[in-house]
């Protein structure tokens, strides 16, 4: 009983096949099940779903993938495993959305007549401040100069934690203490990279549950300041997830969209188990790239998203 | 007056017999429902379809007698069944021990520092303890300095080692000066760490084998998907934690982490956060969290009203009646009153997903029965019982006593005594005849 067969119109009520069907790979079944064939059979598809499912991508949005698969097939009779193997792939890639927008794709970029300012967000203890120090450590490597705001002063020793990854990656982080107010220590950072010139600005942001609607106003505060030293800033308004969180996240990526227009995504924790299947429906939705992926705990654990190795490792056991 | 009586008496059967009992056809939309439900909240894949396959065997062949329907009815037991696994009696965190020692662990990010100071705050203002926290944390940047802020703001020492890289060291010197200080408990945090990272995995077992804890709790955030089932299991394998505390639960995630934990591990969820306040920090309440995951509050209160309302033992007497073509005016007569006692119809129904747009434009209110109950209520108690000697004199009598006319009256006594002889075919022959039978009741004279 697959949740396709929930959605499915033509498929019979097919009932449990029980739980103790064994991992096979995902492919070696689909070999079996479709070669030559013009429709993808409810076996094949109950696995997708599983394998997908289990991977938090989500009901929806697992169900948009396969009436995709399903489209595909009966348009273009395809023929073999590994035709199935990059379409299933494709599909899913398409629904990852591009940067369009013409940010900065990588960490070297020509120089520009204002610092290019990235705004951080995202609920507690998702990884926005570790993040932040191995941006500061790309940019820094690729010849940028950087400037921190530690504009998270709420959580105990939040300030201190940017100070020493500052110290760790060798760049500069504009502090005024704990308490203190997050909109005036960005206005205060954002003026103090502009007068040394600096290529990039990133500030840190407390951690807050998007539902806590006066915390969601503080942010979008912080954000409005920074038009007031720089009109376009912030440039890139990050929301960072956790690839270990479900579909909360749909709602986390709504939530900080409406108070902060975020603009790209980074996903972290990803060296862990979890795939973060989420993020496919949030970039389909929102339109928002995923842009950074985070792979561990040093500064070097940071690497640009990319689409064809993401979906890839959603099938890798 | 008569215009809707066959529809009056068809909606009264059907609340008073409900829709037979619980089988997979008519059970089985319900059940991808939950499914789905359980899916949308987290709560791990394979566990949702064994959980679903396990709560239908269970209530396969179950009777349906009140105003129900199966899929209603199995969504309350999906539910019951829900707070149950993750319920249980609850269980306090192990207070034997001098010093008490409670080890904290779980993944990065998880919220274990800010939950360590709560229990310290919760130990020492409510239990009236005098607890040392450990700052076992060495790797975070500012780890340690967090746990020090905490510390210091609900006045509880931090046990610490300035540059020390070395967490076991520090657990086991820790406990020493507990003792030595006087401290009867020592709460110890810990790095966040990934189930799979080998080093960082063995390394609190060390520690867990070094102090020997009376108490390890694991910590998750609440918003964990899918991959709660890895972790919950690998920490419990390593550690055999005993306890689970979920975090950040003031957000608005359904929380379907919880269920994947109890049902992976045999261990008591015992605390809940809630907020980053000191103070915000709850013990767990499995119904609230069968509620939260399910997200089918609607359906599970109207069953349950509908429950307090219906007593089976006097609802297989009515079936038995029926099945026997005994149902009299008196069964129906009671059968109006339950329905009213159990509140406005149209507000009982709207409760009902997909059901408010359905029922808009029927005329059902709380009057809905005033007259046939009138006129029932002029019968004698014999006629009541047995409606056949109601004959010409009688039927006039009862005309003028509920201030209706001998046409309706005749109308409610046939229509009745139809309806009866369909209800009893109903009744013996299940739901196969249903189509029919309604078929032929909508074909029924209208006054
Ligand atoms: N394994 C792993 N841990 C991470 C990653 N990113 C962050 N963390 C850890 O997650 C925890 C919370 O990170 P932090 O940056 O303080 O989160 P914030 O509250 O969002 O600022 C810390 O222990 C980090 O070391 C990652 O990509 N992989
Ligand atoms: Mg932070």
């Amino acid at each position: 009983m697959g949740i396709f067969s929930i959605f499915s119109r033509n498929k019979k009520e097919k009932l449990d096949e029980g739980l103790q069907k064994t991992k096979q790979s995902m492919f070696s079944k689909i070999s079996k099940a479709i070669v030559g064939k013009s429709k993808v059979d409810d076996e094949v598809l109950d696995n997708l779903e599983e394998i997908l499912v289990s991977s938090d991508v989500g009901v929806t949005t697992t169900l948009k993938i396969i009436e995709r698969i399903e489209a595909r097939v009966s348009r273009d009779k395809y023929l073999g495993t590994s035709e199935l193997n990059q379409i299933l792939k494709e599909e899913i890639a398409a629904l990852l959305s591009e940067n369009d927008k013409g940010d900065m794709l990588g960490f070297d970029f020509p120089k520009r007549e204002v610092p290019y300012v990235i705004m951080v967000v995202g609920v507690n203890g998702v990884g926005k401040t570790t993040t932040i120090g191995k941006l500061a450590h790309q940019y820094k490597t690729s010849g940028k100069s950087v400037v921190l705001g530690a504009a998270d002063t709420f959580r105990a020793a939040a300030v201190d934690q940017l100070k020493i990854w500052g110290e760790r990656v060798g760049v500069p982080v504009i502090t005024q203490g704990m308490g203190a107010d997050p909109a005036s220590v960005a206005f205060d950072t954002l003026k103090s990279a502009v007068a040394s010139k600096a290529d990039v600005v990133i500030i840190d942001t407390a951690g807050r549950l998007h539902n806590k609607i006066n915390l969601m106003k503080e942010l979008t505060k912080i954000k409005d300041v920074m038009k007031k030293v720089i009109p376009d800033a912030p440039h890139e308004i990050l929301l960072v997830l956790d690839a270990s969180t479900g579909q909360n996240a749909i709602e986390q990526a709504k939530q900080f969209t409406a108070s902060t227009d975020v603009n790209a995504l980074a996903l972290t924790k990803l060296d862990g188990t979890a795939k973060g299947g989420v993020a496919i429906g949030i970039s389909e939705q929102f339109k928002i790239p995923v842009k950074y992926i985070g792979i561990g705990e040093t500064k070097e654990d940071l690497q640009l998203f990319n689409k064809t190795e993401f979906v890839d490792s959603l099938f890798n056991e | 007056m008569f215009e809707s009586l066959s529809e009056k008496l068809e909606r009264s059967f059907k609340i008073l017999k409900g829709h037979g009992h619980i089988t997979e056809i008519n059970v089985a939309e319900t059940l991808k429902e939950v499914r789905k439900a359980l899916l949308d909240a987290d709560v791990s894949y394979k566990i949702a379809k064994q959980f679903t396959e396990q709560v239908k065997e269970k209530a396969m062949g179950q009777n349906v007698l009140t105003s129900v329907s199966p899929g209603q009815l199995m969504v309350k037991i999906v539910h019951d069944d829900l707070a149950e696994l993750m319920g249980g009696e609850h269980v306090d965190i192990s207070m034997k021990g001098s010093p008490v020692i409670i080890l904290i662990a779980g993944l990065q990010g998880s919220g274990k520092t800010t939950f360590s100071a709560k229990l310290a705050n919760y130990l020492k203002k409510k239990k009236g303890k005098n607890p040392l926290l450990v700052a076992g944390d060495v790797y975070r940047p500012a780890a340690i300095n967090q746990l020090q802020v905490l510390g210091e703001q609900i006045g509880v020492e931090v046990y610490t080692e300035e540059g020390s890289k070395e967490p076991v060291k520090i657990a086991k010197n820790s406990i020493a000066y507990a003792r030595e200080k006087n401290y009867n408990v020592v709460i110890v945090d810990t790095a966040g760490r990934l189930a799979i990272d080998e080093v960082m995995m063995s390394e609190i077992k060390s520690v867990k084998d070094t102090i020997n804890p009376h108490e390890t709790l694991f910590v998750v955030d609440s918003m964990t998907g899918q991959d709660a089932v890895n972790t919950a299991k690998t920490f419990h394998d390593r550690l055999d934690y005993d306890g689970v505390v979920l975090t950040k639960l003031d957000g608005d995630t359904r929380g379907g982490a919880a269920l994947t934990i109890r049902s992976v591990v045999d261990k008591p969820i015992k605390f809940v956060g809630i907020g980053e306040k000191m103070e915000a920090l709850d013990v767990f309440y499995p119904k609230r969290m069968a509620d939260r995951i399910l997200g089918m509050g609607d359906i599970v209160s109207l069953v349950e009203k509908a429950q307090e309302q219906f007593d089976t033992v006097e609802a297989q007497k009515l079936q038995q009646k029926i099945a026997k073509n005994q149902f009299n005016f008196n069964d129906f007569l009671s059968q109006i009153k339950q329905i009213k006692k159990m509140g406005n119809i149209k507000d009982l129904m709207g409760m009902i997903p997909g059901m408010g747009k359905a029922i808009k434009n029927l005329d059902i209110d709380d009057d809905a029965f005033k007259e046939v109950e009138a006129i029932i209520l002029s019968m004698t108690p014999k006629e009541r019982e047995d409606p056949k000697i109601l004959n010409g004199s009688r039927r006039k009598r009862i005309a003028l006593g509920s201030g209706t006319d001998i046409q309706e009256v005749n109308r409610l006594v046939k229509q009745f005594d139809e309806t009866r002889k369909m209800m009893s075919v109903m009744a013996k022959g299940g739901g196969k005849n249903m189509m029919k039978m309604m078929q032929r009741m909508k074909g029924m004279p209208q006054g």
